[in-house]
């Protein structure tokens, strides 16, 4: 019985992902004390230096910096594990009040900006894969490079600016309205930052689609269904994207796992208030506490979608389940 | 994290280099990023050697938010600065930031995979832990969390991209490790008595290296757009040293009033990633023999 559960797959991906997120901890607990000064310098600033030896030591007990590393870190993780991810004094909260509020937030940027993404990439991808090395596959590819090669910030700069500047349209300087309190203001105020990160991510999707789809396009079964008269359309969506769906859901995934992280810029451009924002803010005032809590647990939403693709393809694609 | 198996991927037979140059001109995107890359790379050798009409960083006031003209060939920044030469040693910066930073990444990534897959046990399983904990990370916010540990000069966060794509390198060069080592020429090697690090470097890695050109040269395209993200967060190059994602975040308020402040350093971004996206794509069809004659 203990065996088969053993050598199940799913669970064995769980323990691998359990060991990466104890991984994780280290790491970042090991980089974040690698930074020169401590909590007690980085709360009193030039202050620190008028304490008296006396003073710092009872300050350095308080913060338990007096415990050896090890304890630090397992005191850390015991914190962590009761919900305890430290207080952030400039915002005068606890971090996972912080993070609670941060989070649907950036959840809602990344699940629209995949939105857009899959709504350009993919009929694109198709496009150019329809009739490779055509007008119209070079025109798919260009919007493709064009999307790998603008940098977020400045499309996100630019149309910042110049839609203020040419039509007054800026949303975003309004102060951030939730979606539940004022549902109208906010989707106007996602609009922009959604736009610009879903045109980076459709260009890996859009490459992937029309890879994936010209490498289906060829196969037998293909030949088979257009031969026994399947009429064009059902056959490009029926037979061939649903074939080359599993490298687009997994790409698909992995886009959505950086977006949960990697919108740090986009946000503080349009001044979203999520995840990748709130680390910012945190180095900047140089919160270290908030800023160790926060990339945890960054890592670990990263770490469960990836999870969570590699299950869905299993249940898209049934040879990948033997 | 997720365990993207490589598939098993044969290297191409080796062709001589001044070959695969040719190749890589007579390839549409391969030719394009060639020039692109070429010109920026002369451009940032130029002002490296203080070719350029004006100094980078010198202030001169009188003349500020000059429109571009022939004095100025992109006009002057809000202190009088000339854009032409700030945004060629803006290039400049990026592109060392980039290369010693994939440097880096490659030649540790490479060690890493190498190792792995090669000799399979207990490296192998450390080295993937390693990978996984790293790739756990969304890859901008690890730069950024990295970057802001170290003191920052261009080493430091070259070192903090760096990190980034070591995971990425020992993934892409672990996979035809795998198949290698089962090769008959590697196996014949081992049963002739050679030593397992000989084997490793002297059978293995040549057979590789198109696989790491292809890799480093879109690293290189990642690299040059971190880099400018974490300087446009103000996590970059300190100033006065002009960097193109700093120049581009101080022209954010003079967009309608002095346009050139960021369209001279925006586009040159751009044209830089473009150039070498263009020139990995190329050096892709041209090396891996998987996409010859399919595109």
């Amino acid at each position: 019985m203990l065996r088969t559960i053993a050598r199940n797959r799913v669970v064995k991906r769980l323990a691998a992902a359990l060991l990466t997120l104890f991984g994780v901890a280290v790491f970042v607990f090991v980089m974040l004390r690698a930074i020169p000064g401590d909590q007690i310098s980085a709360n009193l600033g030039t202050e620190a230096a008028a304490l008296t030896p006396a003073q710092r030591a009872a300050l350095e007990s308080y913060y338990g910096l007096d415990q050896p590393l090890i304890t630090q870190f397992f005191s850390w993780m015991g914190n962590l594990l009761t919900g305890n991810l430290g207080f952030s004094s400039r915002a005068q909260a606890s971090v996972l009040d912080l993070t609670l509020a941060a989070l649907p937030v950036t959840f809602e940027l990344a699940v629209l900006s995949i939105l857009f993404a899959l709504v350009i990439g993919i009929p694109l991808g198709m496009l150019s894969a329809s009739k490779p090395d055509s007008l119209r596959d070079g025109l798919g590819q260009t919007v493709g490079l064009a999307g790998l090669s603008v940098p977020a910030f400045l499309l996100a700069t630019m149309l910042l600016s110049l839609l203020a500047t040419w039509f007054g349209f800026n949303p975003n300087g309004r102060g951030f309205a939730p979606l539940f309190t004022d549902p109208l203001l906010n989707l106007q105020q996602m609009l922009l930052p959604a736009l610009v990160l879903g045109f980076g991510i459709a260009a890996p999707i859009m490459r992937t689609t029309r890879t994936a789809v010209l490498e289906v396009r060829s196969d037998d079964f293909i030949r088979t269904a257009r031969a026994k008269g399947v009429p064009p359309r059902r056959l490009q969506l029926r037979h061939v994207l649903r074939n080359a769906l599993v490298p687009i859901v997994t790409m698909t995934g992995l886009q959505f796992g950086y977006l949960l992280g990697g919108a740090v810029v986009v946000e503080q451009i349009f001044s979203v208030p999520g995840i990748g924002r709130q680390v910012l803010l945190g180095i900047q005032q140089k919160e270290y506490a908030l800023v160790q809590s926060t990339v945890l647990v960054i890592a670990l939403t990263f770490v469960i979608v990836n999870l969570l693709t590699d299950l869905l393809y299993r249940v898209i694609d049934p040879r990948v389940r033997s | 994290m997720t365990d993207i198996s490589q598939t098993a991927q044969l290297p191409p037979a080796t062709r001589s280099g001044s070959g695969r140059l040719r190749s890589l001109w007579r390839s549409g995107s391969g030719r394009a990023g060639l020039i692109i890359v070429g010109v920026l790379v002369l451009f940032s050798l130029a002002s490296f050697a203080g070719l350029m009409p004006y100094d980078a960083i010198a202030q001169d006031p009188p003349s500020r938010l000059l429109p571009p003209s022939g004095d100025h060939l992109l006009g002057t920044d809000q202190f009088g600065r000339d854009v032409f030469s700030r945004v060629a040693a803006g290039v400049a910066n990026s592109a060392l930031i980039a290369v010693v930073a994939v440097a880096f990444a490659a030649v540790v990534g490479t060690l890493g995979g190498l190792v792995a897959g090669f000799y399979r046990g207990f490296s192998d399983s450390a080295i993937g832990g390693v990978t996984n904990v790293l790739f756990a990370f969304p890859p901008l916010l690890l730069a950024l969390a990295l970057a802001s540990v170290f003191t920052r000069n261009w080493f430091t966060i070259a070192v903090a991209i760096a990190v980034v794509y070591v995971p990425i390198f020992i993934r892409v060069v672990r996979g035809p490790v795998l198949t290698l080592r089962e090769i008959e020429y590697v196996k014949a090697a081992t049963s002739t008595g050679q030593r397992k690090s000989a084997i490793m470097m002297r059978h293995v890695l040549p057979n590789i290296t198109s696989i790491i050109i292809v890799q480093v040269t879109l690293s290189l395209s990642w690299a040059v757009l971190t880099e400018a993200s974490l300087s446009f967060l103000g996590l970059g190059t300190p100033p006065p040293a002009p960097s193109l994602g700093l120049m581009i975040y101080d022209a954010r308020a003079l967009l309608t009033v002095a346009p050139w402040t960021m369209i001279a350093p925006g586009a040159v971004v751009v044209l830089l990633v473009v150039g070498l996206n263009l020139l990995g794509d190329g050096l892709r069809d041209t090396l891996d023999p998987r996409n010859r004659g399919r595109r």
